[in-house]
């Protein structure tokens, strides 16, 4: 195989990437124009993003490899590229009534979405370092700014400060991990540094292993994981709630895109050594998210806690490295985006303007007073914990198969021990809205557009948990 | 197909409820309970259909489901489980109709009630792993609701610690059902989570098996509840709404001993041979702990709940006899415990409602008041402690008669279980209604009313037939039984040369293992 072809320009398979940046800008401009009403903006950023989806078919002899090797359309960038499409299409849709209620009043919001889900996009399809960094520091920066857009309030701005310098200093360590991978390999290439340890031509040892721990670090900010989680809850808590399921789903899927794809195609070679650190990371990792989440009062934090956790179960994945470790990767975050979008909704739905309702004692007598609403947390609460026949059930079956595959039983008893912790706290929301008389009349308006996005996640919590058939299919290659 | 039907009917009954205004309580009620007892009365159909001389499974279905993982649809019923799925639609419609006077939110525990009994009975039905541990899970929502919701003062903590309790131990079966799908994957070369096929056909090493018991073995033995992991029963039960108790006792309890019936005896032969001392050790020690626990118990519910413990211990006792007598003993005592406690439950219930306490020295003298409830209360005593003429004896007596024939000492402390229950019992029942009327309370109450004796009458014809007659019952499932000998011995024999495991399979067993293998063949 020809390692450096001459740099192509094939901008088909940047398609995804094209449609969206188009269309983005598209937003920018129009946002000029038209007047303090931005729901056309909706409108033109749903589109952008439908057909975003339908031109990551552009090519469809997966996989596609282009500009000289350091971009890729295959089965996962694919997958993941609809994920992110869902996960921005149902932001933008939460955002409509939150924003309106909150006076939430840019258009910028908007095209920051559809920037961040180019970011996401380039993350999940580079094949080569550099274009990985530019994915990464796309996605940040757009975070950073929609963290903190509610600019008077001030937890979204603390919110935004900790998230952005906590964000470069973990940047830089993942800038410094690429330095000294390449440094030692003398490429950016994921499959030329593959190449270069399989054939042992590689400068000091030391330095390699150096630059594998400080991408672990470095990667792991991006996804919460231990030690690099504690921005998590304080930036869920502060972000506005479209913002934080948004973070919690797209950019985060997007980072473990990346985090795989570096970790398996770049490095197999390396695997005895990342894996005990992966290990170690992912456990204390489940650990850290389930113990943290049983402590907290705030339903946002306790989501953000309950993400950390996830983080730890998907790295599992990475450290399975198979083919199916990565169809259970992508059927994971996918799950996952239904239910954490839809408990997001009904998070947003208790809100009002001025009291967002975040502690669990606001939903007290939630389960009698609004039944479906009840149902509805209830389902997204129990499959976030892995109850079958829900969509978390299966993802969770599809992770822990394709690691005792590979043969990892410590790793996915130590995990499923955690499943069980977690059931604690989403329970004891549960136990809030069903078990604990209502502290007050709750007031709660249906605003249509967050019911819709409720009613998209429990459509595919529950047709992922029940017949999961045809998307799996579609998940492995 | 009309396995599926009766599975889900109450299911969609449960859906239809949503639909009924939350005011109409009244229609609520009685659909809830036509709908029970709509499936118990065509579940009787499937008794009549049973064929009682085959162990093959009926009324099966088979359809695929997630074909990419080789899970299918797959159900049925064989002797083992055709009692235990009729009896959990009888108990539903009893806990239904014995729920009328519950206060709040009657719509959602109606529902709640309903939901449950589909998943009881998709997991006696279930032939596929995954949808075992689905209808596994899936039962433990409503339960946990209708604890959590309806229960008593503690009921939260008692709600969450059920369900954590009964979490870990399946997440764990859920590692091993994973690993059984790989491995069988290896050697037998197909992807397929059908328990029919993988207890066929999968071939296990000593070690393997160990491992795999021990993690199925935590799932049931939590569930059963087996001595160390029973602390969340008597906290469960005593919070539990009356009906919450009835079902548990008489259905989940159940799917404990079901499970090791279905999973560990046969798919894991020579770790249960090599874990027996230790099962039956157990099983032992919560008889004994269970009637003495039991005999210090002031709250009536409590005490019922403790001898649970107890009896339950016969049932694992006689699942570990290995032997046909054992086994039937097993298979009776669980259906005799089903209802059995579950009237207990009920009677227990029905005094609440009348005088909101339930300690023993508050009672006394209850037999000249209201003799109807007393003549009920000291059939079910008497049922529970095994006099002969009631359905208890003959479990009991079966069970010891299976497990004196091989493993003589743990049947001789055993016995010792039975008299400790007619010490507890007996001595409960004579404080409770005979002495002298000492709290003036207790002169004004009322006896037994029509529904509260429609619910109580089904379980006292069931105590004397089973008692009286327990042929109709033991026959469906004597087939069932001899296969699952002939699935244990020779692989046990075969694949285990050498001293030990031959000790303890006795002459009498072998003779038995292999008329089993010519009646089906």
């Amino acid at each position: 195989m020809d390692l450096i072809p001459a740099p192509e320009v094939d901008l088909i398979s940047l398609a995804p990437v094209l449609v969206l940046s188009v269309f983005t800008m598209l937003v920018m401009l129009m946002d000029l124009f038209i007047g303090k009403n931005k729901s056309g903006l909706v409108f033109v950023s749903l589109t952008g993003l439908l057909m975003t989806a339908v031109s990551s078919f552009a090519k469809t002899d997966w996989p596609v490899h282009s500009f000289g090797g350091s971009f890729v359309v295959d089965h996962m960038s694919v997958f993941f590229t609809m994920i992110f499409c869902l996960s921005s299409a149902l932001a933008i849709l939460l955002s409509v009534d939150y924003n309106k209620r909150e006076k939430i009043r840019v258009g910028e919001y908007y095209s920051l979405i559809l920037f961040c889900t180019v970011g996401m996009i380039i993350l999940a399809s580079s094949t080569d370092l550099i274009m990985i960094f530019l994915g990464i520091e796309i996605v940040s920066l757009c975070l950073y700014v929609l963290a903190g857009i509610r600019r008077g309030d001030v937890r979204s701005s603390e919110a935004a400060l900790k998230y952005f310098l906590l964000g470069a200093f973990a940047t830089g360590f993942l800038l410094y991990g690429m330095t000294l991978l390449y440094g030692s390999t003398g490429t950016t290439k994921l499959a030329g540094i593959a190449e270069a340890i399989s054939s042992g031509q590689t400068g000091s040892q030391p330095l390699l292993t150096m630059g594998v721990i400080l991408l672990v670090l470095g990667f792991g900010f991006k996804v919460a994981s231990v030690p690099f989680h504690m921005w998590a809850p304080d930036v869920y808590q502060g972000a506005p709630t479209p913002v934080t399921a948004f973070m919690a789903v797209g950019p985060k899927a997007a980072a473990f895109a990346a985090f795989f794809r570096v970790f398996t195609e770049a490095m197999p070679g390396l695997a005895p050594s990342w894996e005990m650190v992966l290990s170690i990371v992912a456990v204390i990792t489940m650990f850290v998210g389930n113990l943290g989440a049983i402590m907290q009062t705030n339903i946002k934090r306790l989501l953000a806690y309950s993400s950390i956790s996830h983080a730890g179960y998907l790295l599992i994945a990475i450290i399975a490295k198979s083919s199916l470790a990565s169809s259970a990767l992508v059927f994971y975050m996918l799950a996952y985006a239904f239910m954490t979008f839809g408990a997001f909704g009904v998070v947003t739905l208790l809100g009002r303007e001025g009291k967002e309702n975040l502690e669990l004692k606001d939903y007290s007598g939630l389960g009698f007073q609004a039944p479906l609403l009840g149902l509805a947390m209830t389902i997204f609460l129990l499959s976030l914990g892995g109850l079958p026949p829900l969509a978390g059930f299966v993802a969770k079956f599809y992770i822990f198969q394709a690691a005792l595959k590979e043969g990892y039983v410590t790793l996915v008893v130590l995990a499923v021990l955690n499943s069980a912790i977690s059931f604690y706290y989403y329970l004891r929301v549960i136990v809030f809205m069903y078990m604990k008389e209502p502290e007050g009349e709750l007031q709660i308006s249906l605003t249509p557009i967050t019911l819709l996005v409720i009613i998209i996640g429990i459509l595919g919590t529950v047709e992922l948990g029940l017949f999961p058939g045809p998307v799996l299919s579609l998940a492995h290659p | 197909m009309f396995l599926t039907f009766l599975t889900f009917l109450p299911l969609v009954g449960a859906i239809a409820l949503a639909f009924i205004p939350k005011e109409e309580e009244g229609a609520i009620k009685q659909t809830a309970l036509a709908v029970a007892i709509a499936d118990f009365l065509l579940s009787l159909q499937l008794y009549a259909d049973f064929d009682t001389t085959t162990a093959a499974m009926q009324f099966t279905m088979d359809i695929p489901w997630i074909t990419d993982w080789g899970i299918s649809y797959h159900v049925g019923l064989d002797g083992i489980s055709l009692l235990l799925y009729i009896m959990t639609t009888m108990l539903t419609a009893i806990a239904i109709l014995a729920s009328f006077g519950v206060k709040k939110h009657v719509k959602e525990y109606m529902m709640a009630m309903l939901a449950l009994s589909t998943g009881m009975l998709g997991v006696f039905i279930s032939l596929d792993f995954f949808l075992f541990y689905v209808f596994w899970e899936f039962q433990l929502i409503p339960m946990y609701l209708i604890i959590g919701v309806w229960g008593g003062p503690r009921r939260i903590y008692a709600a969450v610690k059920f369900f954590i309790y009964t979490a870990v131990g399946s997440l764990l079966m859920l590692v091993a059902i994973i690993w059984m799908y790989f491995h069988f994957h290896e050697t037998v070369g197909v992807f397929t989570t059908d328990i029919m096929l993988i207890t066929q056909q999968i071939n296990l090493d000593m070690i393997e098996q160990k491992w795999l018991f021990c993690a199925f073995f935590l799932a049931f033995a939590i569930k059963v509840p087996m001595f160390p992991f029973h602390t969340w029963l008597p906290d469960a039960h005593v919070e539990a709404p009356t009906a919450g108790s009835v079902i548990l006792a008489g259905v989940l309890l159940k799917m404990g001993t079901y499970g090791f019936l279905r999973f560990n005896l046969p798919l894991f032969p020579l770790a249960s041979v090599e874990f027996l001392p230790y099962v039956c050790g157990l099983a032992v020690i919560g008889i004994v702990y269970g009637a003495l626990v039991a005999m210090m118990q002031e709250d009536l519910k409590k005490l019922v709940a403790y001898s649970s413990v107890s009896h339950l211990g016969f049932v694992m006792l006689g699942i570990f006899a290995f032997n046909h007598y054992g086994l039937q003993g097993a298979l009776l005592q669980n259906i005799n415990h089903g209802i059995t406690s579950g009237a207990l439950f009920l009677l227990v219930g029905m005094i609440y409602d009348r005088r909101h306490t339930r300690l023993i020295k508050d009672f006394g003298g209850l037999a000249k008041v209201i003799p109807v409830f007393t003549v009920c209360f000291m059939i079910m005593t008497l049922s529970s402690v095994g006099l002969p003429g009631t359905n208890g004896f003959i479990g009991e007596f079966l069970i010891l008669l299976g497990i004196f024939q091989n493993q003589m000492g743990f049947a001789i402390v055993a016995t010792s279980g039975v008299i400790f229950a007619a010490c507890y019992m007996l001595w409960m029942f004579q404080r409770v209604m005979f002495l002298e009327i000492k709290h003036p309370e207790n002169e004004k109450l009322t006896d037994m009313t029509p529904r509260e004796l429609c619910t109580m009458i089904p379980l006292i014809i069931f105590v004397f037939w089973i008692g009286f007659y327990p042929k109709p019952f033991t026959k469906t499932f004597d087939a069932s039984i001899e296969h699952l000998i002939t699935q244990v011995e020779p692989k046990k024999t075969h694949e285990s040369p050498g001293g030990h495991h031959a000790a303890v399979a006795t002459p009498v067993k072998m003779a038995k293992a292999e008329a089993g293998l010519h009646e089906t063949h």
